[in-house]
């Protein structure tokens, strides 16, 4: 059986000058939940983007289920993406429907049930993640956490094989974040799927996933599963486990030394 | 070197028009585009029809009273001028002619441009910076085909009756202000306006012409609406061309038309 | 903003645009009246026709019952050949004389027809052979002060 992502030595920047990912090569098996961490910056996002074919690899292969995304014709990347789900960092609802027309959206759209059905199919989903009762409300009109509820809500509306989260945990305060948490896991158990989550959230990862990968400046610096991560050794890791601010993962975006950039405003 | 200023203006001048010629190819084909993911928008008629709500519902306001307006002045100082050659009594044709033939389609065209254009190119620019058409992407929904093609054509639905309805309020107003205040002779006016203006060319031209400024107006606010930069400076650069670009699209393709519909109208 | 509501309003909107066609084709712009009705053509040759225009109404005792149609130079007699639309209600004697005629000194160009008393009609493509035609402003100044002149000034 092949993997459900396979990325290959894969390379990417948005321009030449600056590249952002430099040869990740990671395997996802199905039916698994794996996170990939890394400091803010350092392409977590872009790696989802690229396994969404909304990004094109400048080198290496990324091949969902078999099929090599970049080579994907139009209509055939449109089938694969319906088998996908993705949440987006900041939510990206839709900010003229209502949370109840934002989840009915993806059902809508690519399939012929009936109102009731959905309407059903939308409470459930709504259910699940604890805002049946916000099912009216506008999206400007949610907090932040509850926005970010709607958006996971949505991602696996049309239950897909393989759902991408990008920070799903950012802005959730404890309890919701432990819901959501066992939430996304009990998907990937019920319905078989595969989840990738993107997060900085050590803690509540390690909770629930398979397998962990680290980046850092465009580069997997370590990997392996909530155990290994837990006992490893390697200073990278520590630094996250631990969330000390200093340590290999570096916390400034690069840029001239600090003194330097100083003396040069004071000339 | 002295020749450096001249060389680096000649380069600015170049790249500009390097710029400006791909954005235009880039028009074109997303014009294309727009084009063929338009068959399958349509046959969803409520989409467009929420879209001619926002283009033209909303414009009603503006169109009716700037329609008024513009006819009372145009009553008021046309019959000053032609009262100065006797002509008092053609006041009807004079104010018909004007609005149907050039102030109904552009004066409805560039308020249309910045009422109706600015909002589709805000909208879509803020939908782009805030994800939610990349969203869409990734549910598998063409942007094109479910955000631009319908308001798209929304406009360009809009768009020729805004412009019969700001004539028509025109005429209204130059009648209200020639017939009821200056006391020209009702059926003077009527009669002298329907003597001289035909249904074909006049009132097909101004048709003509407020389609194709729908066309024009419509296309440039979706297309930098979608290419807007996504950020908030990005989208009020966006919504700022779109006004400008639109307004003198109109005024260019007004020029262009005119001389290819009118042109051996009045002479032999 | 519900779907029925905005379907109303679009509704209304649409209704009124189209009736606003609808007005400036038949109130402003008079398609009711010629373009539909039925019609005949008459042709008449002028030697000059000063400013006529295309679509210049046809005026029988200053009613209209036509409009120009077409203008063309007769290449052999060199005078000019006017086609007009007239009103199928509207019948001319044989003899009818047509001229180019200003309304007022600055006023539109029009053709008035005259009528003469011959029984027989003119029928569809039938032909006004007596034309008088335009005067032309220039001429008749040049004419006067030629006459002027010629009569002498030791008067
Ligand atoms: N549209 C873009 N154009 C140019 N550069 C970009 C663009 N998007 C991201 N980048 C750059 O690519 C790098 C990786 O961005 P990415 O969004 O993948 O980071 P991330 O790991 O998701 O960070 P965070 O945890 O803060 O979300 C960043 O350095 C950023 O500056
Ligand atoms: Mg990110």
């Amino acid at each position: 059986m092949t993997n459900a992502i396979e990325l290959d030595d894969v390379s990417f920047g948005y321009d030449r000058r600056r590249p952002v990912l430099k040869g990740i090569t990671m395997s996802i098996p199905r039916g698994q939940v794996v996170a990939i961490m890394g400091g803010s910056g350092c392409g977590k996002t872009t790696i989802l983007r690229l396994i969404g074919g909304q990004l094109r690899q400048q080198h290496g292969q990324v091949k969902v289920d078999g099929a090599s995304v970049r080579d994907l014709g139009r209509e055939e990347l449109y089938a694969l993406r319906r088998r996908i789900g993705m949440l987006f960092q900041f939510g990206a609802l839709f900010t003229d429907m209502t949370v109840f027309e934002n989840i009915a959206f993806p059902m809508r759209e690519h399939t012929d049930l009936s109102d009731a059905l959905i309407r059903d199919l939308v409470l459930m989903k709504l259910h699940a993640v604890g805002l049946r009762g916000a099912a009216q409300l506008k999206p400007s009109e949610l907090s932040g956490g509850m926005a970010r509820r709607v958006a996971l809500a949505r991602a696996v509306a049309l239950d897909p094989m393989l759902v991408l989260y990008d920070e799903p945990f950012a802005g959730l305060d404890p309890i919701s974040l432990g819901v959501v948490g066992q939430l996304i896991r009990r998907l990937n158990d019920a319905l078989g799927i595969t989840s990738v989550i993107v997060t900085h959230d050590v803690y509540e990862s390690l909770k629930i996933v398979d397998y962990l990968y680290f980046v850092s400046e465009g580069r997997i610096i370590a990997q392996g599963t909530p155990d290994e991560v837990r006992n490893s050794a390697d200073p990278f890791v520590r630094q996250f486990v631990d969330g000390e601010a200093d340590g290999p993962v570096p916390f400034h975006y690069p840029a001239r030394s600090y003194a330097e950039e100083l003396a040069a405003g004071a000339n | 070197m002295p020749t450096k200023p001249l060389a680096n203006g000649l380069r600015r001048i170049g790249a500009g028009t390097i710029r400006a010629v791909s954005r235009m190819g880039f028009a074109a084909r997303f014009f294309v585009a727009v084009l063929y993911h338009s068959p399958a928008a349509l046959r969803r008629i409520p989409l467009t029809l929420r879209e001619v709500y926002f283009a033209g519902v909303l414009s009603l306001v503006v169109i009716i009273v700037s329609g008024v307006f513009v006819g009372m002045v145009l009553g008021l100082q046309g019959y000053d001028t032609l009262n100065l050659y006797g002509a008092g009594d053609s006041l009807g044709l004079f104010v018909g002619l004007s609005l149907v033939r050039e102030l109904g389609p552009v004066v409805a065209g560039l308020l249309f441009a910045s009422r109706a254009g600015s909002a589709i190119t805000a909208e879509i620019g803020l939908m782009k910076t805030t994800e939610q058409l990349s969203a869409m992407e990734m549910m598998a929904v063409d942007p094109l085909a479910r955000i631009v093609a319908p308001r798209f054509w929304g406009g360009v639905i809009s768009m020729p009756l805004l412009a019969a309805l700001f004539s028509v309020m025109g005429v209204f107003g130059a009648y209200v202000v020639g017939v009821r205040l200056i006391g020209v002779d009702s059926g003077t006016f009527w009669g002298n306006m329907q003597a001289g203006i035909e249904f074909r060319p006049d009132v097909t031209n101004s048709i003509i012409k407020s389609v194709v400024f729908g066309v024009a107006v419509s296309l440039i606010a979706v297309f930098e609406g979608y290419d807007a930069k996504p950020t908030a400076e990005g989208v009020s650069a966006a919504t700022t061309r779109t006004v400008v670009e639109g307004s003198l699209a109109i005024l260019a393709l007004d020029f262009i038309l005119t001389v290819f519909m009118f042109r051996g109208v009045g002479d032999v | 903003m519900n779907r029925s509501a905005i379907d109303l309003w679009v509704g209304i909107f649409v209704t009124i645009g189209i009736g606003a066609i609808v007005f400036l084709a038949l109130k402003v712009g008079n398609l009711a009246s010629l373009d539909s009705k039925p019609s005949y053509h008459l042709e008449a040759s002028f030697t000059n026709i000063g400013g006529l225009k295309l679509r210049a109404p046809v005026r029988a005792a200053g009613v209209i019952v036509g409009r120009v149609e077409s203008v063309k130079l007769d290449t052999t007699t060199y005078e000019a050949r006017v086609t007009m639309r007239i009103d199928n209600d509207y019948k001319f004697s044989k003899d009818t004389i047509a001229a180019v005629l200003t309304s007022g000194l600055l006023g539109e160009v029009y053709i008035g027809l005259e009528i003469g008393g011959d029984p027989q009609m003119l029928a569809d493509n039938g032909r006004i052979t007596k034309t008088q035609s335009a005067l032309v402003l220039e001429k008749l100044i040049s004419q006067f002060l030629f006459d002027k002149v010629s009569s002498g000034p030791g008067q």
